[in-house]
Order: structure tokens, then C-alpha cells, then sequence
């Protein structure tokens, strides 16, 4: 889609629930256009809860969704489905179904009936597929593929929607590090080719930082901070968030805040700290740069590592 | 680094692999059940050679010949297919719904509800023919309202609609039980008969009537299938997609609950069509799909087969097709359970 600076996804006052229990209580938010947003918060804060009403997938008790400024309830949900893509966290393929066959089914909403299947679906689920570089396995059945070889089919499959807007629920969950890397770059990409607007939750708040240009973080149904990582991702609202110690330092590899969580049972000293060959020594004498920086705030904030645990 | 003309050309050629599968197999199958079918007609007390069979059928036979296979033999095979390819589409429908193999009609309680007030009808109301079809179609109707009502919680979950139906086809089996019992023996002996399934004394009235629910329920059908295949992505994919889903999995359960119920109420339940063809069908076409044509034609295969097994395999005996249909059913519904459990999955 050319014409993508002018779509827009906010929230009014929303309340959502399930059954009598009410999770999003009053919450209003504006997602940045063309940026990568990712949505971070503590098990059950309602992160999860918040996507899914932004994608329509839950209807609020209270206030409203709006996509270019209209309630996105009152869109017919075939138009929505045109401007607005979305990977729920586990999608279920049909048994047998190849990679070809379910990028093919994103066409869905842009297809009638009547309207068969022509050269521009075509031409979109092969641009789908070129750009989640999944093309060379286009006749391979799902069933057979690594968990990131799928994960990149089903955002092929939410691409060839054509949707300016693309919200994914926790992309990343079930997969190693590589993939997960491999996953939250290709975000990156087609964040940058089309200035897609993404939106997506994350549990790693250290790739929250890295990857997201816009962070929300929430607790109990509500929003805490938003901003950008170096505004969000501060110890205090990371001790908020999630009840939990930590020292925020520069990531040494792309200087955004990363996260180190202190516990109760951090400071262990055993092989570790006496520096075996290949383990990084923590201190000045070190060479790696997130060493020492971890050094240096730990010095600064006077943590120190006991002689024995 | 491949272009995107070369880009396109691999997907549309990785699409069409599946679909010429799909054609190839959907024709042969086609054919054996024309095969099947001329056989059904050509055998029998008096024995026809099959050429004159399909010489009869497109209008060039003598008039006994004509008489035997259009008057007395037609009707059943007919019927028989009809109800085949009615069951084979109604389990292909429920199994893609659930996206569980074992969701089809005849293990969910929608034919034992049909069963069970057609005995009603049978015993209690002394009912015979037109008026215990219609009570069948009632029964499958009204379970299966029963069912989605009960299932329903912020819409209908699959495997809650499973377990719902069994404990609904279970309460079903048991009134069917109940009301066998008061009945007086001749009574329960011929409720017994349209309980095992049997295609005996099918005559044109029952292909018209069979004809017609077919010729309203195909297309719409057909007309759905493209929101099933959407629908088997999950619930949240397919909203994602802007699938209407509450209103077309709904929609897609009155329809295949009515190819059950009609079926059903034209020869009793026969057993396990529904629940084996459709796999049978998604196997040979490799479709991940519904697969809905070939399940159709799998289902009148299946019938027409057991049919002939039942009618002419066992020397003067002749059983309800029924009884050949569980006889293949059962032992792949065993399968199916001992496969699941060990997977560790529903299906």
C-alpha cells in the first residue's frame, strides 16, 4: 500500500472484559503512525487483552476503538480486515496445508465469491512471500517446517493482506533466539520498506527496547508509561511494572536500555566471578563492553558481589 | 535473486500442483462410483449384463430391461448415492468446523437425535413413511439447536460442541433404548430395521424429495465452502481476516445438520459415512481444505459399495447397509481414538 501516512489506530476510554471481570478499565491510547509499538507489561496486566481489542477481536464494554478515526466497530469487518492485519499468538493450520496455499488465504478479505482468484493475488502473496524470504518453500507443507520458518508463513500470510497496519500477538513465544531475532528484524524491514504501522507484545523487555520505536507498558488494565524505550524503560517504572529490582544500562550493541534484573539470588560468585577461561569476568579489566558497563552501574550504585554466597 | 515474475510463477505453480491433484482425484472417483453404480443396477434376482445397463440408462434399452433397472432398481441406487454424498458433505462440513476428525454427525448426538424421535415416532405414534422421515428431520434439527444453545459461551468453542454432543447423542441413545423396550416385538423389529440404516423399498419418492433438499443445499454449500477454509484457521485468523465468523460457522452448522437430518430421515442412520469419508477424501486429494466434492463422492462411494455388499455378498441374506457400513466404521473410529491418545491430540 503507497498511500500509508494516512491510517490511523487509537483508543477512547476502552473497558474490556471477560465475563463479569473487567481487565482494561479506562484506557486511552494513540499508536503512532508508521512506528514499531510494542506493548509490554507483566503476565495478566492486559496487554494481550488490549491488542486483541484493538484488532476487534473483543468488543469493549466501554468506549471505542477507532481506525482512521472511526469506530472500528461500525466498519463492516471485511473493510477493516483490508486495513488492519493480525497474528493472533497461536494460529492453527489445517493439516497438510502448504506455505503457498495459506499465504494465499491472507487474500481472503479482498476476494467475493464471484470474484475468483486473478494475477494481482498472485502478485501479492509472491510479494508477501519475498519479503518473509519464504518463497523457496512455497509447495512444502506447514506441518513441516522450524517453528521460525512458520512464524515468518504466517506473517507472509497477514502481509498479503495488504494492510497498513499489522498487529501481532506475542510473535515470539514459542521460538529459540535465533528465530525470535529473526522474527523481530523482519518486523524492522517492513516497518522500513512500506512504513508499516506495527504493533506487537513482547515479553522481552531488552527487545521491546531494541526493536520498538514507541514502548506502552501496562499494569492492571492500565497504562503506566508510554514514550520511547529511554523514557519507558526506567528502573522505577520497571520495579512498577513488574515488582521486580533491576539496573537498566546502555545495551552495548545498540545503546538502548537493557534490562538486568537483580533477584534474590543474583550475586552468586562461584566459578563465575573467579573467571574461568571463557567465562567474561565482571570488572575494569574486562573487554566486553556490557561487562564493563555493567560494572560501572553496579559500582555507581554501590552492588557489589560478596565473597561467598 | 529471483524477480518478481519468477516470484509469482512459483506461487502460482505451487497452487495449481494441489489443484490438479484435486481434479484428477475427484474424476477417478467419479468414475468408480458411476462403476459401482451401473453394477448395483445390473445385479440382482435377475441378472442384466452391465453394457445394458448404461445402454438403459441413456434410453436405448429393451422394455424389461428398462422396467427392471429404471422401475425397480433406479430408486435404491439413487437414494443410495444421494444420502452418500449428503452424509460425506455434512461430516466434511462438522469435521472442518471442529477441526476435529471425530466431529461428524454420527458420533456428535445430531443422528441419534434424528434416531430417537423417529422410534418415537415408529413406536409410540405408529407412524410409518413420510411422517417418521419428517419427525427424523426434527429430531437432528432440534439436537443440534439443543447443542449449539448449550455450547454457546461468547460463541461456540469446538471442542466444547464435541463434548456437548456426545452427552447429547448419549441421552438420545438412551430414550431410543427407553422406548424400544415398551414396545410390543413386531413394532421394535421394524425400528430396529431404520435404526441399522437401510436403502430396501426406496422408490421415486424418496430421490424426489432427496433430489430436491440436495438441489437447494449444494449451492449454498458451495457458496460457503470459501468461509470454511477461512474458518479452519482458528477464530482469530479468521476475524483477522474479516470473516463474519460467529454468523458463517452458524450458517455452515444449519446446513450440514440438514444434509444429516435428510439423509437420516431417507434411510435411517446409516452409520459412519459421514465420519469416514471426508478423511478418506482429504487423503487421496491432499487437501487441506474441506475437500467437500471428493467427500461427496467419497460418501456415495462408500454407500453404494456396502450396499452392494450388503445386498449380495452373504447368498440369499440380505442386510441393511447399515450393518456393512459399521462394520468398516468402527474398527477406523478405534484407529482413530488409539492414534489420538497416543499423539496426545483431539484428532
Amino acid at each position: 500500500m503507497e498511500n500509508s501516512v494516512d491510517h490511523s489506530l487509537a483508543a477512547d476510554g476502552l473497558a474490556v472484559g471477560y465475563d463479569q471481570r473487567e481487565i482494561i478499565h479506562d484506557l486511552s491510547v494513540r499508536i503512532p503512525t508508521g512506528k514499531i509499538t510494542v506493548i509490554v507489561g507483566a503476565n495478566a496486566c492486559g496487554k494481550s487483552t488490549l491488542l486483541k481489542t484493538l484488532a476487534r477481536l473483543l468488543k469493549p464494554t466501554r468506549g471505542t476503538v477507532l481506525l482512521d478515526g472511526k469506530s472500528i466497530q461500525s466498519i463492516p469487518t471485511r473493510e477493516v480486515a483490508t486495513k488492519l492485519g493480525l497474528l493472533p499468538q497461536s494460529p492453527t493450520a489445517p493439516e497438510g496445508i502448504t506455505v503457498a496455499d495459506l499465504v494465499g488465504r491472507g487474500r481472503y478479505p479482498r476476494t467475493r465469491w464471484i470474484r475468483q482468484w486473478t494475477k494481482t493475488d498472485d502478485l501479492a502473496v509472491a510479494d508477501a512471500m519475498t519479503s518473509t524470504d519464504v518463497l523457496s518453500i512455497a509447495d512444502r507443507p506447514i506441518d513441516e517446517l522450524s517453528g521460525g520458518q512458520r512464524q515468518r508463513v504466517w506473517i507472509a500470510m497477514a502481509l498479503a493482506q495488504e494492510t497498513d497496519i499489522l498487529l501481532l500477538d506475542e510473535p515470539t513465544t514459542f521460538l529459540d533466539l535465533t528465530h525470535q531475532f529473526e522474527v523481530l528484524d523482519l518486523l524492522v524491514d517492513l516497518n522500513k520498506q512500506e512504513e508499516r504501522t506495527i504493533v506487537l507484545v513482547l515479553h522481552d523487555l531488552n527487545q521491546a527496547c531494541r526493536f520498538g520505536d514507541h514502548l506502552i507498558a501496562m499494569k492492571d488494565g492500565a497504562i503506566v508509561a508510554e514514550g520511547n524505550p529511554r523514557e519507558v524503560i526506567t528502573e522505577t517504572v520497571v520495579q512498577d511494572v513488574f515488582g521486580l529490582a533491576v539496573k537498566v544500562i546502555p545495551d552495548p550493541v545498540a545503546g538502548t536500555p537493557m534490562v538486568v534484573p537483580i533477584g534474590r539470588h543474583t550475586t552468586r560468585t562461584d566459578t563465575f566471578a573467579s573467571g574461568g577461561p571463557d567465562t567474561p569476568a565482571v570488572g575494569a579489566g574486562s573487554d566486553n563492553p556490557a561487562a564493563q558497563a555493567l560494572a560501572a552501574t553496579a559500582a555507581a550504585n554501590g552492588v557489589r558481589r560478596p565473597p561467598t554466597r | 535473486m529471483t524477480t518478481t515474475a519468477d516470484a509469482v510463477q512459483i506461487v502460482a505453480r505451487a497452487r495449481a500442483a494441489r489443484q490438479t491433484r484435486y481434479v484428477v482425484v475427484a474424476a477417478t472417483l467419479a468414475l468408480v462410483v458411476f462403476a459401482t453404480f451401473c453394477v448395483s443396477l445390473s445385479l440382482g434376482d435377475f441378472k442384466i449384463p452391465v453394457i445394458d445397463v448404461v445402454k438403459t440408462l441413456f434410453g436405448g434399452g429393451d422394455k424389461a430391461t428398462e422396467f427392471i433397472v429404471n422401475r425397480l432398481r433406479l430408486p435404491r441406487a439413487l437414494t443410495g448415492l444421494m444420502v452418500g454424498a449428503a452424509l460425506g458433505m455434512s461430516g466434511a462440513i462438522f469435521q472442518s468446523i471442529a477441526r476435529n476428525p471425530l466431529a461428524s454427525p454420527d458420533i456428535i448426538g445430531v443422528t441419534y437425535g434424528a434416531s430417537a424421535f423417529a422410534v418415537f415416532a415408529i413406536v409410540t405414534l405408529g407412524l410409518t413413511g413420510v411422517a417418521v422421515s419428517l419427525l427424523a428431520i426434527a429430531g437432528a434439527v432440534l439436537t443440534a439447536f439443543v447443542m449449539y444453545v448449550l455450547a454457546w459461551r461468547h460463541g461456540v468453542s469446538s471442542y466444547r460442541l464435541i463434548l456437548i454432543g456426545i452427552g447429547i447423542g448419549a441421552i438420545a441413545t438412551s430414550v431410543t433404548s427407553y422406548l424400544l423396550t415398551k414396545a410390543r416385538v413386531e413394532i421394535a423389529q421394524q425400528a430396529l430395521i431404520w435404526l441399522t440404516g437401510s436403502l430396501n423399498g426406496r422408490d421415486w419418492s424418496n430421490v424426489r424429495s432427496m433430489g430436491l433438499t440436495l438441489a437447494v443445499l449444494t449451492p449454498l454449500t458451495v457458496y460457503l465452502v470459501h468461509r470454511l477454509r477461512i474458518l479452519q484457521l482458528g477464530d482469530e485468523t479468521a476475524y483477522g481476516l474479516g470473516l463474519r465468523v460467529e454468523s458463517s460457522r452458524l450458517g455452515l452448522i444449519v446446513i450440514a445438520v440438514l444434509l444429516a437430518a435428510v439423509a437420516t430421515a431417507a434411510a435411517g442412520p446409516i452409520g459412519f459415512v459421514a465420519f469416514v469419508a471426508p478423511p478418506i477424501a482429504r487423503r487421496l486429494t491432499r487437501s487441506p481444505g474441506p475437500a467437500m466434492i471428493a467427500s461427496a463422492l467419497l460418501g456415495a462411494l462408500v454407500v453404494a459399495v456396502s450396499d452392494l455388499i450388503a445386498q449380495h455378498a452373504f447368498g440369499e441374506t440380505q442386510l441393511p447397509v447399515g450393518v456393512v457400513t459399521g462394520v468398516v466404521g468402527a474398527p477406523y473410529l478405534m484407529f482413530l481414538l488409539a492414534r489420538a491418545n497416543r499423539v496426545g491430540s483431539g484428532g
